[in-house]
């Protein structure tokens, strides 16, 4: 004790102490610390996300000549878009396309997802792992997999001629919107039961008795209290799927054919044999503020429809 | 008596509902399997007859050996770094009451409601306007930002379970928190992070749409699968590939997804 009051004198042990200070306060603040342990992630996630994407934003303004990029502000790229109709055309096809494999997803996946939460007792665990499973396994790989079953050559076509029911091969199965629908909705069906599953398996049973008691039939009870209540994970599910696919491009470049082209397929474009980074650059922004748009537009309403359960 | 609620009861029409849904999950992706065994070129019905030649053909593939050799690597790399930002994430996010934390996790999680497209353009361009070559480590790069919102939302629930009082015992112990983490906490999130590592690998493992946009010459496995498909003479080849993946990650996954659950389970029964 005597030691250190007599050593509190000197310069040097005044700047170790006010070190030993700081770092006493360091571990003491817990908002501190946990930004300090948080921010290698924050940083990596602003370098190499949100920084890129401000870049993406200026590109947008460029516009390109030849090889080199004209500098400055231009919206010659955005009136590009505003003027050309095959834009907005492969646009709103790609909204449409995944609008309706998102309603095909979540349709299918609901009653899957119902019958885990409410009516498998044993074995939880290995219906849950076998439904999501596919979803982990490649993703080229099971698109390529419709390839197999809806080609020219393929799978249904070869089998219903074996069994003699049609005898030219049905050319409508692949290279179309629908086959794209088809393949996409098999791609991301697994991965829309998970969010459902967890908030089915959240709602509290007591309140489905309460609803039966006070004489609500099956149906009524499932519209009047289970779907209000499942609707989160509904909404979760529907943008996990519709964010992603609207910016695929290869489901569409494997089993679309010309007429199910997206718009993700012209943005790729434009970054490989087009050539024209600018114009990629507004085409991939106007896609992500459609999307973003939409997707708002889409929780404000189901928020509204059900503003009076919540 | 009766455990089970009338709500809860069995119900037969959604059980048959539940396993056709499963034939519609699994049925296009065994054909995979079924065709690449068949003697034929074409994958078309009849079967020709049993064959194991393309199997053959594709072992003694040098192109697909470098392509799987690289994407093994960029996985390894992704899932490992990807990991360890998710740890340092889902710790500070757990176990500090940070102010601002819900933008915070929100500009973390970003990526997951972002198109892969996006991700791979805006990085494209910052890239090359950094002067940067195309190579595997710009693919690996783009593969760690998708796969740590996945390693964070893997870990977090890992650090919630978690019984506080347990560090600070080891803390009033004597052990500095240094110490305590290697000997207390990280024993209890392991399964966590093995989980995460496994989950991170097959998601850099099979994703497409990044390694497209930022491949230089040397490509992974799913680009390489992709250039074959363009060849009908390759396709025998792409399903016996397409068939060991699949078996592969069906274990890989299957494995992480128990350790994840069974680690909740471990929580639960504890506690």
């Amino acid at each position: 004790m005597s030691d250190r009051g007599l050593e509190a004198g000197t310069p040097q042990t005044h700047t170790r102490t006010l070190r030993a200070w700081l770092y006493s306060r360091f571990l003491r603040s817990e908002a501190l610390r946990g930004f300090a342990l948080l921010s290698p992630t924050l940083l990596l996630m602003i370098c190499a996300m949100c920084l890129p994407f401000g870049i993406m934003v200026v590109i947008s303004f460029w516009t390109q000549t030849g090889f080199e990029f004209n500098q400055g502000f231009h919206l010659d790229n955005y009136a590009e878009f505003a003027e050309r109709p095959a834009y907005r055309v492969l646009l709103l096809r790609s909204l449409v396309i995944s609008a309706a494999c998102t309603f095909a997803t979540v349709l299918l996946s609901y009653p899957m997802a119902y019958y885990v939460a409410f009516h498998v007792h044993k074995h939880k665990m290995a219906w849950l792992i076998l439904m999501t499973l596919p979803f982990w396994t490649s993703y080229l790989l099971r698109i390529f997999a419709w390839k197999i079953v809806l080609g020219f050559n393929g799978v249904i076509n070869s089998g219903l001629m074996t069994l003699g029911v049609i005898d030219q091969p049905l050319e409508f199965l692949l290279y179309s919107p629908s086959s794209v629908v088809v393949t996409l909705t098999h791609a991301w069906a697994a991965f829309a039961i998970l969010p459902i599953y967890v908030s089915l398996e959240k709602i509290d049973r007591s309140l489905l008795e309460a609803a039966t008691d006070l004489g609500d039939g099956p149906a009524k009870r499932f519209f009047g209290v289970t779907l209000p209540l499942s609707l989160p994970g509904v909404i979760a599910a529907s943008l996990m799927i519709f964010i992603p696919t609207v910016g695929d491009f290869v489901t569409p470049a494997m089993v679309g054919g010309p007429d199910g082209l997206m718009i993700a397929n012209i943005i790729q474009a434009q970054f490989g044999v087009v050539n024209n980074w600018p114009r990629g650059a507004a085409l991939a922004l106007t896609m992500m503020v459609t999307i973003t748009s939409v997707s708002l537009a889409y929780i404000w309403a189901t928020r509204r429809l059900t503003g009076r359960v919540s | 008596m009766n455990a089970l609620s009338y709500i809860d009861r069995p119900n037969r029409t959604l059980r048959v509902y539940a396993v056709s849904y499963l034939i519609f999950l699994y049925g296009p992706i065994l054909f995979l399997p079924l065709f690449s065994f068949n003697d034929s070129i074409y994958t078309a019905f009849p079967l020709k007859g049993f064959t194991t030649k393309w199997y053959d053909t594709m072992f003694n593939d040098a192109p697909m050996w470098a392509a799987l050799w690289n994407s093994v690597k960029v996985g390894i790399a992704s899932a490992c770094i990807a990991t360890f930002f998710g740890l340092l994430g889902a710790r500070a996010v757990t176990r500090y009451n940070l102010p601002g934390q819900k933008p915070i996790v929100f500009i973390i999680m970003l990526p997951l409601v972002i198109p892969g497209i996006i991700i791979g353009v805006a990085l494209l361009i910052l890239l090359s306007r950094l002067g940067f070559e195309l190579t595997l480590f710009t693919v690996t790069l783009g593969h760690i930002l998708i796969c740590v919102p996945f390693a964070m939302a893997t870990l977090i629930p890992r650090f919630e379970g978690f019984d506080k009082s347990m560090e600070e015992a080891s803390a009033d112990l004597g052990a500095n928190p240094w110490r305590t983490f290697w000997l207390v906490t990280f024993p209890i999130v392991l399964p966590g992070i093995i989980a995460s590592l496994l989950l991170c690998f097959t998601i850099s493992f099979d994703e497409f749409i990044i390694a497209f946009l930022l491949a230089g010459t040397e490509g992974t496995l799913p680009l390489y699968i992709y250039g074959q498909l363009r060849f009908p003479s390759r396709l025998p080849g792409v399903l016996c590939m397409g068939t060991i993946i699949i078996a592969v990650s069906f274990v890989v996954v299957f494995i992480s997804q128990w350790l994840k659950r069974r680690g909740l389970e471990d929580q639960t029964a504890r506690f």
